[in-house]
């Protein structure tokens, strides 16, 4: 008894959810937005929705008349569950556009997802490892967002050139986003003439760096730290306690407001540090300073200023709505219209112009800064150059770029 | 030659931290036969708790001291509120305290978020030390070898020269006969159990220090804990001591010498010592 | 001597009540009937991300119960034995990452699951001279050694990002990526295994192991090799986690380390310790509930906070009953039923149901 009347009431919640999941309104827009709110990047993970929280909030929540439904999915990082939050997203909640995910490896499983799904629009958060669009690209997936390689625009020569780096270590993290990094990083570098003896690849979160810190050689004259912001103030406390006192170079989030809020002795040993990235927080420009104090008032308990995780989802938002204004909001046939906007798009952001090569690529304006020391005698990146419109190949020839082969462990060397 | 000596000196240290965070739950399993899961939430919390006194006390000294009581009081009210009821049921204990650490785990990760936090210790101990052949060497690993040669010495001290110790040690080795013999033993198993979680947080704070407190940190250390005292044996100060400073050394050289595989290395020394000696080097068949 | 899980109460002649609950009663043929009707009247995510992903989730748990609940074995590696089947799919058979070997699939599934038993058997080996807590922290070491393994290791595990691109193969005209016929897929292989437990349980072997798991020594003394019965039950287990963990990587579509870390493990743990361990249906239900949490909890709770939700639930179901949900539905249908029914069977349903 008890049990026919349980099973009728499990077929009848199981028909609320078939219709709820079916239904919603045709006269709205259904926005999925992907991050990584759990796991090591859970603080990026925050900022990044707050990104795409204040691109929809200036227009309203509203596109071509219809409202917008705005869809979070959480990740850690993992390709894995990043996979399963973009499934439920795009299968479930039926979302018409999905923006993200945040880390490098969940893009290039989110990439490969959305290849299987040729009805879902894909944007992307701000995950920058290189094969993502360079090689074996998805025609749904588009990077507004530029990746790791680009992001090292200047590094390289400046670090050979201006500060006189002959030869550098490398330590960073252990997967796709840092080996891109450090391509970037090294392919100009190595051009130049500089030296690389050793890289260190470090798994994911590590925060005792003791055996790294114990094989550095002892004869370079800089070390190219590509650590997220805590684990590089791990890594800096270690290494200057082990009398160690060589020069760094940051790779583009190592020198981020966690490790410029740093107390104590490696203070001074950041300073003068040069790094590179999509973003500079102190850029004298009026559209930087603007989107900084938009984000200042919208978010009062957020970051200082936003990070490059906010910025790049403010970024690909943008371009989402850019491009359905343009086609009225009209999703029909498979989104076509829609497709063709985003790959023509030219976008106007609080960082430059910003438009797609023929992978859905962007080509942005890349910023190479110093840590200096500003007012009240905090820390801030100064911004040394502007460098425009840096393509996927790093301006480099494309054909020449791609017979550099894919990133890895060992890819590139110069020894 | 710097290597060679940096490696042995890193494994010490490590070793050092890791005994101390083990030595609390080799206590805990010895006497009480109870395996707490949650040992690596106690570490967290008690760095995070250390880490607000500590800054709103503006003393490290008094950071170490608050992560020690807070989590003595909390392991006292899980062994009163909640072990009391579930002894000799070993499956039970291990469940439950893996769901306590998850529900943990999302609660601290809910009120201090996803950032890292370092300590602020006095500059004197976080300075480097002048070595030969080496050059350097952080003051404050060898701050933490000293730390835990003298936590061991106390607890050896306490253990074989007071009366609470010798009930201690009567009950490790035959619980029924201590409690027929008029012993108080809820009293004891509370004090231990108090003890074990207060040198967790004290650990959490000592240790946070040097490698900085963030979530993920209770997992790394859970799992550094189990492997320290099953090598060791469960049960035995000394035992962990002698663990812990196999696996440290193991890790350190793994990673230096082989850096890639370098960390499976305290997971393999498990399986082959439970394979072949499942009680530990120290320890007694249960 | 501890025991690890409480014994199966024996009925007057002694012998240990296993097997009465598959005396087929209306409910399942209700439930059997439910399972098989229901793809048709839901969506394609509910049948995939719901149902498929419980059916998987339900068979490597299935093998965790089979040895804790039978052999009282609790072996934390069984997702790791499930990976390394999956692995094998992608290592031998074709994925997109370009590195794989590319054989067809009549030769890869029959290899994966041939690997994944035989290393099933190693842990068993490694672990059989261990009980109790000592099981689940070895299993535990092992599954964490594999996990680094193929995280660190790029020529043949392709460390961190793993392998993608993984399908189910397109048999007899059917395109097993399509969802129903995934589902049913899934459902045969679950339905198999469930059977096969049920059938082993109650074989000649499955009443030794049953037996050890109650007194080993007696077990030795009678002049049973308890070592080899062990291990066998390992071989067993692992060839049921093996099943699921092909099943897992056509429904992923990849795998990487992330799939065989502490996190999967502990899911697995989860899943089966809240449905049960003393009947095969424990583990099924246990995903049910599992997956339904974590796919919906998000839009409920404040979405971050579905760990404290898990968390939460696993640790009422562990402290309020030791048998799981299955457990705790048995009490509840006691305390329903026994009035009705004579004293005798009110009786015996009143012991099977309590500890």
């Amino acid at each position: 008894m008890k049990h026919k009347f349980r099973r009728a009431l499990l077929a009848a919640a199981l028909g609320i959810g078939v219709a709820a999941a079916a239904g919603a309104g045709a006269q709205e827009i259904k926005i999925g937005a992907l991050a990584t709110l759990e796991g090591p990047f859970a603080v990026p993970g925050q900022d990044s929705m707050r990104g795409v929280e204040l691109a929809l909030s200036e227009v309203n929540y509203t596109i071509a008349g219809k409202k917008v439904n705005l869809i979070k999915g959480s990740s850690n990082a993992n390709p894995d569950v990043a996979v399963n939050a973009a499934r439920k997203l795009v299968e479930q909640d039926k979302v018409d556009i999905l923006i993200g995910p945040l880390s490098g490896s969940e893009g290039l499983a989110v990439k490969d997802y959305a290849k299987t799904q040729p009805n879902t629009t894909f944007l992307n958060g701000s995950s920058a490892a290189q094969d993502t669009t360079l090689r074996d690209p998805a025609p749904n997936f588009y990077r507004f967002s530029t990746d790791g390689a680009q992001w090292m625009a200047g590094l390289g020569e400046y670090a050979y050139k201006t500060k006189g780096y002959k030869k550098v270590a490398v330590v960073a993290e252990d997967y796709s986003f840092p080996y891109t990094q450090v391509m970037g990083f090294m392919v100009p570098y190595c051009a130049a003439g500089g030296k690389v003896p050793e890289k260190f690849w470090v798994p994911l979160g590590t925060k005792d760096y003791s055996s790294v810190i114990a094989k550095l050689p002892q004869d370079v004259d800089a070390i190219y730290v590509a650590l997220g912001g805590a684990d590089a103030v791990n890594f800096l406390t270690q290494y200057q306690q082990g009398g160690g006192n060589k020069p760094l170079i940051g790779g583009s989030i190592t020198t981020d407001q966690t490790v410029l809020a740093a107390k104590g002795r490696i203070r001074d040993a950041l300073i003068g540090t040069p790094a590179a990235g999509p973003i500079a927080d102190s850029w004298d420009n009026p559209k930087w300073k603007a989107f900084v104090a938009a984000y200042k008032k919208k978010f009062p308990d957020g970051l200082p200023s936003p990070s490059l995780f906010a910025h790049a989802y403010y970024v690909e938002t943008k371009a989402a709505i850019a491009a359905l204004e343009q086609v009225k909001g009209d999703l029909s046939g498979n989104q076509a219209k829609l497709r063709k906007a985003l790959s023509s798009l030219k976008l106007d952001t609080p960082t430059g112009m910003v438009s797609l090569d023929e992978n859905r690529n962007a080509i942005a304006d890349m910023f190479l800064t110093e840590v200096a020391v500003g007012q009240g005698g905090t820390l801030y990146n100064k911004v040394v150059k502007v460098i425009p419109q840096v393509n996927q190949s790093m301006n480099m020839d494309k054909a020449k770029f791609l017979a550099l082969g894919p990133v890895s462990r060992t890819n590139p060397e110069c020894k | 030659m710097r290597l060679l000596i940096l490696t042995f000196l890193n494994g010490l240290t490590l070793a050092a931290l890791y005994f101390m965070v083990a030595s609390g739950f080799t206590l805990v399993f010895g006497l009480m036969r109870q395996i707490n899961l949650a040992h690596g939430s106690l570490y967290l919390l008690g760095g995070y708790v250390g880490y607000e006194v500590s800054q709103m006390a503006g003393s490290w000294f008094l950071g170490v001291g608050a992560g020690f009581v807070a989590m003595a009081v909390i392991g006292l009210l899980l062994q009163t509120l909640l072990f009391r009821f579930m002894e000799g049921q070993e499956l039970r204990q291990t469940l439950v305290t893996i769901g306590l650490s998850i529900i943990a785990a999302d609660l601290m990760l809910a009120k201090w978020g996803g950032l890292s936090y370092q300590f602020d210790p006095p500059e004197w101990l976080f300075g480097s030390t002048p070595m030969p052949i080496i050059n350097a060497y952080p003051t404050y690993r060898l701050f933490l070898l000293g730390v835990a040669i003298v936590i061991g010495v106390l607890l050896w001290f306490f253990l074989t020269r007071t009366r609470v110790g010798m009930m201690i040690r009567a009950g490790v080795d035959d619980r029924a006969i201590l409690s027929a013999s008029g012993v108080n033993v809820q009293l004891v198993f509370a004090i231990t159990f108090a003890i074990g979680a207060g040198l967790a947080g004290f650990a959490g704070v000592v240790g946070g220090t040097a490698l900085s407190i963030a979530p993920g940190e209770d997992s790394r250390y859970l799992l550094a804990s189990l492997v320290v005292v099953i090598v060791g044996g469960m049960g035995s100060v000394p035992g962990a001591a002698i663990g812990a400073v196999l696996v440290g050394l193991a890790e350190q050289f793994g990673l230096a010498y082989t850096p890639t595989y370098g960390i499976m290395f305290t997971f393999v020394i498990m399986v082959a010592v439970l394979a072949v000696r499942p009680q530990g080097i120290l320890g007694r068949r249960a | 001597m501890s025991a690890v899980l409480p014994a199966q109460p024996a009925n007057a002649s002694g012998a240990v009540a296993v097997g009465r609950r598959s005396a087929a009663r209306p409910y399942h043929f209700i439930v059997a009937l439910l399972l098989l009707v229901f793809p048709f009247v839901a969506s394609d995510f509910w049948i995939v991300q719901i149902g498929a992903q419980s059916l998987i989730l339900g068979v490597i748990a299935l093998s965790l119960m089979f040895l804790a609940g039978y052999g009282g074995m609790v072996s934390l590696a069984q997702m790791t034995v499930a990976g390394v089947a999956a692995y094998m799919i992608a290592i031998f058979g074709v994925s997109t990452t370009g590195s794989g070997l590319g054989w067809p699939w009549w030769a890869v599934i029959p290899w994966a699951i041939a690997i994944a038993t035989l290393y099933a058997t190693f842990v068993g080996a490694l672990s059989v001279r261990t009980e109790g807590i000592y099981t689940i922290m070895i299993t535990l070491a092992i599954g964490m050694a594999t996990f680094y393994l193929a995280q660190q290791n790029y020529t043949v595990f392709n460390g961190f990002d793993g392998f993608k691109g993984l399908e189910p193969p397109h048999l007899f005209d059917v395109d097993s990526r399509e969802p129903l016929p995934f589902y049913f897929l899934s459902l045969a292989v679950a339905a198999v295994c469930y059977f096969f437990v049920l059938y082993v349980s109650r074989s000649t072997f499955g009443l030794s192991l049953q037996a050890i798991r109650d007194n080993a020594r007696r077990m030795r003394a009678l002049g049973y090799n308890v070592t080899l019965h062990r291990i066998v039950a390992y071989s067993l287990a692992g060839l049921i986690a093996a099943l699921g963990g092909v099943l897992s990587v056509w429904y992923n579509g990849r795998v990487s380390p992330g799939s065989i870390g502490i996190s999967p493990i502990i899911n697995i743990l989860i899943i089966a310790v809240m449905g049960g361990m003393l009947r095969p249906a424990g583990p099924f239900v246990g995903a049910i509930v599992f997956v339904l949490l974590q796919t919906f909890a998000i839009d409920f709770i404040d979405r971050e906070r579905f760990n404290t939700l898990i968390g939460t639930v696993f640790f009422l179901v562990v402290l309020f009953s030791t048998d799981g949900l299955l457990g705790l539905w048995e009490r509840v249908r006691v305390r329903l039923t026994a009035p009705r029914a004579g004293v005798t069977s009110g009786q015996r349903d009143g012991a099977e149901g309590q500890r």
